[in-house]
């Protein structure tokens, strides 16, 4: 009896089957009781889990970013109720996926229409509070005949910082936090030699950093008006002081040495009276322009104007060009007396195995004016401009959209005629339909109504085709005098890959706004497509 | 074509048969040829040690594999290897976190299953390839928190990908776990199994055809995915292939024409090779697809 309770104990096995009759206040199936392995996997993948969103929390609350914090408490509550509770069966396998679902589509969707209605980009990237600061540190100037520190540069992991001695006492700072007292460092004479937990800076040291060293600003104080220590040459320090001062009070900066008053204007800049700006702004909202600006801004319109056609024409081209090749080559192979029909298809398709922007690259080259295979060897030596002159560049990319895109059309035209049953067609011969009329008013109708959602598919992914458009052409040639950097054969959705990070400034507000209009135009064409194609299937 | 079946089988002859069939052939052999330029031109410059695009025009003047050992020199190998272990990763995980779902979908009625299906969709009509700025946006900020989900990781790479691992792959495996009959989900519970035996055990098995198809199409969209990928990875040795190759031949002026076909000879490969061999499934699921609308 005894050997059997240590025999239970050790190895944690369930208790015996309670005698029948006698009531179970829970079902069998609880964890408690029943470590099996699976159970064990469990615990094993959602304690990694757990430790590593505890990790996320705690690196987020350190920087102060509390919207990743309360995610990641949200998103552990309902991990650890998933996979503990008896109740949440579906949301066992729904959750992990809805996480991903939830941060990288919804929120990344909700975030592009958020920042959409905002000025955000360059020169205006962050909080009021950091442009104040960025301006101030701009504007620092040595203050008239202020004290020479002899200055010590320290380094603590990849963080610099200075010491001085003011008063005969050491006083050391870094970017980080402001100048501080440092009783327990060693000084002799009026310099500083060392400083528990930093390491001092010899000669060569501040020479290889050197424009760490000149960037670096220590402020005197906890507040940036009274300026900073900066140093030239690693071994003087000055006090700067701003020019500019800002009075936290009016919400206004005002520049000492010209008397000139900014006041902070809608587009959040500090402004002055006669419209002077002060660089960097910081992020407003600044409600529907982003929307307007591409059709109100005169030197935008004529461009924007070109680049919306453009995308229309070719996405609808596109989707017509390559639903006609294929087509017609599924028509002509769908005879069961052409010999060798496998073979035939199995290499017309080996574009559609082509990864696009390999397509795209190898097309770029073979393009060339001066010295592509097309010029130099199909057309003996011709010079035709295919991706320099605006006109040719666009037909070029519906060439090689052609070229990369027929094979789905075939292979989508090729299951959709293999599909139609014989027997209508049978029938309607029977009914004395010629060839011709078979093909016009019973194959082609039954084919569309299968291929046709396909189609409206087609066009939102053209619509949309930035691989293909940017390995080729990268949009040009380039409009002259445009603002941002766009030409000729670039459509929406490149043009906003344009504005957002390689017209020099980059206007993530902007493109983000060009990005909610492409999700409206593409959304109604679809739906009007499906709809369409629903009434198509009724036939 | 079933109309053409009813003439009966005599094989034909002469102009009928240029007519009828022959005419089929050219335009094959047309077509083929306009297909396998590029490929026949890529491959024929990868094997010319020239470097030059112009050097390049001789089709298979020279046949010298120095190409290819410059491309381990150039930092390709890490490219391709990075591009490797974001697409496998991103194809497993799309397909356990889409079979789980669709499980849930097929087998489950639980609060909230039909709003959750009909969001689902909605949340597909805004394509991550629409959102890159949010996503460059909101991955510099993480990347503050956890540098490891941040930009320039294939990490963070990765979890943008599984976004979408809850998409069209899900709607089509959804479709294909309801083809397997249910009575069989009853009977594994009658002898004991559990829910989560059921799916790794019988279910994921019994639809391996479908897990096999959505796994390529996430591998190759993921293979081929350039504007994510270039949003998101900005240092060299961090990059894709696609990437990789890109900033090859898009510098023009010191572009060495050579060595980039080697790599785009190299990066073709994976694909193609995968392709043929499920090409039996892939033409099945499309033309599934297309049937169904």
């Amino acid at each position: 009896m005894t050997q059997q309770t240590a025999d239970r104990d050790l190895t944690s096995e369930p208790p015996p089957p309670p005698p029948s009759g006698r009531p179970t206040g829970r079902s069998d199936g609880s964890h408690a009781r029943n470590f099996s392995s699976g159970f064990l996997v469990k615990l094993a993948f959602v304690a990694i889990f757990d430790a590593g969103a505890l990790y996320g929390i705690l690196a987020a609350v350190a920087v102060r970013s509390w919207v990743i914090a309360g995610f990641l408490v949200l998103a552990m509550i309902a991990v650890n109720w998933a996979y503990f509770s008896k109740r949440a069966l579906p949301a066992k396998y729904l959750v992990p996926g809805l996480i991903f679902l939830f941060v990288y589509v919804i929120f990344a969707a909700v975030y592009t229409a958020f920042v959409a209605f905002t000025n955000y980009g360059d020169g205006h990237n962050s909080d009021k509070a950091d442009a104040v600061a960025a301006i101030l540190a701009q504007n620092e100037v040595r203050v008239e005949g202020s004290q020479a520190y002899a200055l010590t540069v320290l380094s603590r992991g990849d963080q610099l910082g200075f010491a001085i001695v003011q008063d005969g006492e050491a006083q050391v700072g870094s970017a980080e936090f402001p100048l501080e007292p440092a009783d327990d460092a060693t000084i002799e004479g009026d310099v500083v030699t060392a400083v528990p937990t930093w390491d001092v800076l010899n000669f060569a040291a501040i020479a290889q950093q050197q424009e760490a060293v000149v960037a670096l600003r220590v402020q005197v104080s906890g507040d940036p008006n009274d300026g900073a220590l900066r140093t030239n040459d690693g071994s003087t320090g000055y006090v700067y002081e701003s020019t500019m001062v800002y009075d936290e009070a009016a919400d206004t900066m005002t520049n000492t040495a010209t008397g000139t008053v900014y006041t902070p204007d809608d587009h959040g800049n500090f402004r002055s009276a006669e419209g002077e700006v002060l660089t960097p702004g910081w992020r407003v909202n600044v409600g529907f322009e982003n929307f307007t600006r591409a059709f109100q801004d005169d030197r935008l319109r004529g461009p924007f104007l070109q680049i919306f056609v453009w995308t229309f024409v070719f996405a609808f081209l596109s989707v017509a060009t390559t639903f006609v090749v294929g087509l017609f080559l599924a028509v002509v192979f769908n005879d069961p007396r052409v010999k060798g029909r496998r073979y035939y298809r199995a290499l017309m398709i080996l574009p559609y195995a082509f990864p696009a922007f390999l397509a795209g690259l190898v097309w770029r080259g073979m393009l060339n004016q001066s010295f592509g295979f097309v010029n130099e060897v199909l057309l003996g030596g011709a010079s035709v401009p295919w991706l320099d002159s605006p006109t040719l560049a666009k037909v070029s990319l519906l060439m090689v959209n052609l070229w990369l895109g027929f094979p789905y059309m075939f292979l989508v035209c090729t299951g959709a005629l293999q599909s139609i049953p014989g027997d209508v067609i049978e029938s309607a011969r029977m009914d004395g339909a010629g060839s011709w009329r078979v093909q016009r008013s019973i194959v082609m109708p039954l084919l569309m109504v299968s291929v046709a959602p396909l189609l409206v598919a087609s066009f939102a992914f053209n619509f949309n085709n930035f691989t293909l458009i940017y390995t080729l052409t990268g949009g040009g040639p380039n409009f002259p005098g445009a603002p941002i950097t766009v030409g000729a054969t670039d459509i929406l959705i490149s043009t906003v890959y344009a504005i957002a990070f390689e017209s020099g400034t980059r206007q993530y507000g902007f493109a983000s706004a060009l990005s909610i209009m492409i999700f409206i135009i593409v959304g109604a064409i679809s739906w009007w497509g499906f709809r369409r194609t629903r009434s198509l299937e009724e036939l | 074509m079933t109309t053409q079946s009813v003439e009966g089988n005599a094989p034909l002859k002469g102009a009928r048969w240029w007519r009828e069939i022959g005419w089929r052939h050219v335009v094959a052999i047309v077509t083929i040829v306009l297909v396998a330029l590029p490929i026949v031109y890529i491959l024929s410059a990868s094997l010319n040690p020239g470097g030059t695009l112009t050097g390049s025009n001789d089709l298979f003047r020279t046949i010298a594999f120095d190409n290819y050992s410059t491309l381990g020199p150039e930092g390709f190998w890490q490219w391709m290897r990075n591009t490797l272990i974001v697409s496998t990763v991103t194809a497993v995980g799309t397909v356990i976190l889409g079979a789980a779902a669709a499980y849930a979908f097929s087998r489950f009625r639980f609060r909230g299953r039909h709003g959750t299906l009909t969001g689902l969709l909605l949340a597909q009509m805004f394509p991550q390839t629409l959102a890159f700025v949010a996503i460059f946006l909101l991955l510099f900020t993480l990347g503050k928190v956890v540098p490891a989900l941040g930009l320039n990781s294939l990490l963070g790479l990765i979890c943008v990908y599984l976004g979408g691992a809850l998409g069209v792959n899900t709607f089509l495996m959804y479709g294909f776990f309801n083809t397997v009959p249910r009575e069989l989900d009853e009977a594994a519970k009658i002898d004991g199994a559990s829910h989560a035996q059921i799916f790794w055990t019988m279910i994921l098995r019994l639809t391996a055809p479908i897990l096999a198809v959505v796994g390529l199409l996430s591998f190759v969209s993921s293979f081929g995915d350039f504007l994510v990928a270039k949003v998101i990875l900005q240092s060299k040795d961090k990059y894709t292939v696609a990437l990789g190759l890109y900033s090859w031949a898009s510098d023009e002026r010191t572009a060495d024409w050579g060595v980039f076909a080697a790599g785009a000879v190299v990066a073709a490969i994976p694909v193609l090779v995968l392709f043929f061999a499920l090409q039996k499934y892939i033409v099945g699921g499309l033309t599934a697809g297309a049937v169904k609308g």
